[in-house]
């Protein structure tokens, strides 16, 4: 390809009866899909979990795998291609920042995609500067990629792809890991890019409202195969009938917010654990990330810690939570929350812990330890005194809707799924206090609806609750404090 | 834990201009020499070669020392462990019960020692002056090796760091879930094995959705071009000369000094 | 029901290897390395302990060898083992667990133990008989190369006891750990890409 010729324009899409199952797997992820996106058209592509989003996007990108990996039917082509063949054509960027980056250095990771398709050396380096500033990165191309927030490996990964010069860009919920001021960033520079090129976009994301106003069409997938609605985003967003379908499906649908139980919890009342002047590192050596905390838990209250990515919330919960050493100040449990263990929380033993600060971390997969359900719920009680109270771990099952799976692999139950299970391990040792990591990442509207309606029973029942989270709709409905972080300060806010 | 010596902060100003290629090749010759054979001729002209080129490395004494003390050690228990083991030739030195030290079982203990530092020593200079990316780019542009390997394992090596990390908070996450406090070994070795599948676990996840992202980007198509060329200069005759110099200076001396005593014989 | 596959691809028994097989390969090599390293800050009371008696490093030996055996367990194509051994071989160079060029050349040997055993069964059998074989012929592999690499003035005896706990130790900590780690990787749904994940019984 010559830099004369200009890159081929945007994208055509067509699908015809096509689906899509994963070998080893008796269900198609995706099945009957017919479609037809106009070259140019953006279009936001919705559905339950499980309705085969990413297959979709995933095949698109032609990266599905070969034929032992899977079965096909019917036929998907871009521009009257099959996916495989039009290498280039397709730009995808998924939703980790983290998982993503290929190299150590900003302008080597852009100049990987147009390396792959053998382009010509001084082209490649003329695209890495135009794809970077088209997502607005103005930074040195030896600058490492480590050292990026997450927003910006998001438009350091949509720059790698805008490099192949793609008539069709596909997002794969490229905000769900991100803070709110990097979800603006990364759209915004999408708008540009767009602007700038034309492409055809197919987005996938759970968060409608940051895509509604720039997509020109959504498309909902039915979790029975095929198409559910397809329209304009004010049609198929405003009109009763597919708006019902969607919320029911988790969808967070603008203007609409699923129903929570419980109620709102009003202040807090006994003081379980104090902090004073606390400074918190996450290692030993390393530089302090929060310095000079001052801090009650208290029962029946709810806590939410609140700031930019990488201020040192997730630190700062931890070590309140007994698994990291303070680096300076004190931490002190109440005498009645301590119990017969040592008043400082670092000190106690792992299974001291577990029965008075429970910590679910944000990714659950870290604290599955048994090949099933029904183990990991066992597990917790059984360290902490040998008998299982099984009365209490059916209704903690029965709770979080987790019955059916107890015989399942905890590995290979699905994000919302796993989401549920770290709360109820937990929860099965009945710890007084409950720190939650960013409990509502990247979840649908229907997991998040049944979190919050949990943290809010827990509360009225005593348990005090920290969550670290971005999340607004999540700390308007818990109310309580909030621990502003920033600079290294942390600021308790009460409203 | 410390994952200090992880990050690579390349020091020698000169040898980071160098290809990586050929400094392999110096640290190759030299090591092939030193593989050789087990004498203390051969090792100490290595390592007082070793010694004279250390200022090019750019780096303290001290910091020097502070990557590389364990090695020390693993080199005087090399030594002990020959001097322990090998025939008990010459003169007895030392008699404690089972264990005997001669003249003959030492000589060969520190020669075992020597070399074991002669022989580390060239991946330090390696490690201190490469970057990862400019010695992919070697291998896969000068020593044509298959370039879809290269980049795999230079896309995986950037990862260390992020699963040490992730090492850390796996174990704090079980700490949680109320293991990782016991005092028995074998229940600490039971949660040491289940915090290690769960990092290989977590390892393939985020290699499959990499895999994915790599994909995407055109990865492993047939033929590729290279960003940056990787390139020889003057500089490499003479790093690659230098290593030959060693090498070829190690095995005459040996020789000369009738200590020589080649591994397969 | 009429299907057309998006391309022809390769399947595992043919060989190539997918971008997916190389990059969990590396992966699960660096992961291999990091594990070791997590390791060894534990067990400097151990090497007190065999210092005493150096043979006694083979039975601890079959750590380094779980790379290849692994490796070659999940990836399954020709080479895999081989490769995740010098590629976890330079890990460990990096990080310091091992040093200089001479540990490229170990990975390589014992890399090549495990996979002349997945050779003898042309790649078709994974089962926990192979896997112990591969364990024990790399612990052959690097108890051999070692005594002559570096062991070389220890006297007879003690080259044929640490080349035995070599053996010993690679048949279950590098065979028998490697086959329980795949099989419950397996189930994890970890290995879906991969004929490893997909077999029902392993």
């Amino acid at each position: 390809m010559t830099p004369e010729q200009g890159p081929p324009g945007p994208v055509h899409v067509r699908a015809r009866g096509w689906g899509w199952r994963h070998a080893g797997r008796k269900a198609f992820a995706a099945r009957g899909l017919d479609l037809e996106i106009s070259p140019g058209e953006r279009v936001l592509l919705l559905g339950a979990s499980g309705a085969g989003k990413s297959t979709v996007l995933h095949a698109l990108a032609g990266v599905l795998g070969a034929n032992d990996e899977g079965e096909q039917e019917g036929e998907l082509l871009l521009d009257g291609a099959p996916p495989a063949e039009a290498r280039g054509r397709a730009g995808l960027v998924l939703q980790d920042p983290e998982t993503q980056v290929v190299l150590a250095r900003v302008g080597d990771e852009v100049a990987f995609a147009p390396e792959n398709l053998a382009v010509p050396r001084e082209e490649i380096w003329r695209r890495v500067g135009r794809a970077l500033d088209d997502v607005g990165l103005d930074l040195p191309l030896d600058h490492p990629t480590t050292s990026l927030s997450g927003g910006q490996k998001q438009r350091l990964a949509l720059a790698s792809v805008l490099a192949m010069e793609p008539g069709l860009l596909l997002l794969d919920e490229p905000t769900a890991n991100l803070d709110p001021a990097g979800v603006i960033e990364v759209r915004d520079a999408v708008v540009r890019v767009l602007e700038s090129t034309g492409a055809t976009l197919v987005v996938v994301e759970h968060r409608v409202a940051v895509w509604a106003d720039v997509v020109d069409r959504v498309i909902v997938l039915d979790a029975h195969g095929g198409v559910l609605a397809d329209g304009e985003p004010g049609e198929v967003l405003t009109q009763q009938a597919p708006r019902e379908r969607l919320a029911a499906a988790g969808v967070w649908v603008p203007g609409w917010q699923p129903e929570i139980g419980g109620r709102m919890p009003d202040g807090g009342g006994e003081t379980l654990v104090t902090a004073r002047e606390l400074t918190v590192a996450r290692t030993r050596r390393g530089p302090a990330a929060v310095h000079e905390l001052d801090l009650d838990v208290q029962e029946a209250g709810a806590l939410s810690i609140t700031g930019p990515n990488g201020a040192g919330k997730s630190t700062a919960a931890l070590t309140l939570g007994g698994l990291l050493r303070p680096r300076s100040g004190t931490l002190r449990a109440s005498a009645e929350l301590a119990g017969t263990a040592d008043r400082d929380p670092f000190r106690w033993r792992s299974t001291q812990l577990v029965q008075r600060i429970g910590t679910v971390f944000q990714e659950p997969e870290h604290q599955f330890l048994t090949p099933t359900v029904a183990d990991e719920l066992e597990f917790g009680p059984l360290r902490v005194g040998g008998v299982v109270d099984r009365e209490r771990i059916a209704e903690v099952a029965e709770r979080l809707r987790l019955t059916g799976l107890l015989k399942a692999n905890p590995f290979t139950l699905s994000g919302g799924e796993k989401r549920r299970l770290s709360v109820a391990t937990m929860l099965a040792t009945a710890p007084r206090v409950l720190i939650l990591d960013e409990p509502t990442f990247g979840q649908d509207a229907l997991t998040w609806a049944e979190l919050v309606t949990l943290l809010r029973e827990l509360v009225e029942g005593g348990t005090a609750v920290l969550s670290v989270t971005h999340d607004a709709d999540f700390i308007a409905a818990l109310g309580g404090a909030e621990l502003r972080i920033a600079d290294g300060v942390g600021r308790v806010v009460t409203r | 834990m410390s994952t200090d010596h992880l990050t690579p902060v390349l020091t020698g100003r000169t040898l980071v201009r160098a290809n990586p290629v050929s400094k392999l090749f110096a640290a190759a010759v030299i090591t092939l020499a030193l593989m050789s054979s087990i004498d203390w001729v051969s090792a100490v002209v290595v390592l007082v070669c070793e010694v004279a080129l250390m200022p090019l490395l750019g780096i303290s004494v001290w910091g020097l020392f502070r990557r590389i003390w364990p090695l020390l050690i693993a080199a005087l228990i090399g030594a002990y462990g020959t001097a322990l083991l090998a025939a008990k030739t010459g003169e007895v030195l030392l008699e404690l019960g089972p264990v005997l030290f001669t003249e003959g079982s030492v000589a060969a203990g520190v020669a075992v020692g020597l070399r074991a530092l002669a022989l580390a020593l060239p991946g330090i200079f390696i490690v201190l002056t490469t970057d990862p990316t400019d010695l992919a780019d070697a291998l896969a542009q000068k020593l044509r090796l298959p370039h879809r390997f290269v980049l795999g394992a230079l896309a995986a090596l950037r990862l260390v760091g992020l699963l040490m990390e992730q090492w850390e908070s796996l174990g704090l996450a079980r700490h949680a879930r109320g293991v990782g406090s016991d005092r028995s070994v074998s229940a600490r070795i039971r949660n040491l094995l289940g915090q290690s599948f769960g990092l290989i676990v977590q390892a393939i996840r985020r290699a499959t959705r990499l895999a994915t992202a790599m994909e995407a980007r055109g990865f492993g198509g047939g033929t590729r071009t290279w960003a940056r060329e990787s390139t020889f200069s003057p500089l490499d005759a003479v790093v690659a000369g230098v290593g030959l110099l060693v090498a070829g200076g190690a095995v005459t001396a040996a020789v000369l000094a009738c200590t020589w005593n080649f591994i397969l014989s | 029901m009429a299907t057309s596959p998006v391309r022809t691809g390769t399947s595992p028994t043919t060989g190539q290897w997918r971008v997916v097989d190389i990059v969990v390969a590396s992966v699960l090599a660096v992961a291999v390395g990091v594990v070791f390293f997590a390791w060894s800050a534990g067990y400097s009371g151990i090497s007190v302990l065999t210092a005493g008696f150096p043979p006694l490093a083979g039975l601890y030996s079959g750590g380094w060898l779980i790379a290849g055996v692994l490796g070659g367990l999940i990836i399954r194509k020709p080479g895999a083992a081989i490769y995740c051994e010098m590629l976890a071989a330079a890990v460990s160079a990096l990080i310091g667990t091992q040093w200089g060029l001479g540990v490229l050349l170990s990975g390589a040997i014992q890399g090549l133990g495990a996979e002349l055993v997945f050779l003898l069964f042309l790649y078709r059998r994974w089962n926990l008989p192979v896997a112990l074989l591969a364990g024990l012929a790399a612990g052959l592999a690097l108890g051999i190369s070692e005594n002559i690499l570096y062991n070389a003035l220890w006297t007879i005896e003690f080259k044929l006891l640490y080349v035995l706990f070599a053996a010993a130790s690679g048949v279950v900590i590098a065979g028998l750990l490697s086959w329980l780690a795949m099989r419950g990787l397996a189930r994890t749904g970890a290995l879906s890409s991969f004929a490893a994940g997909r077999t029902a019984d392993v």
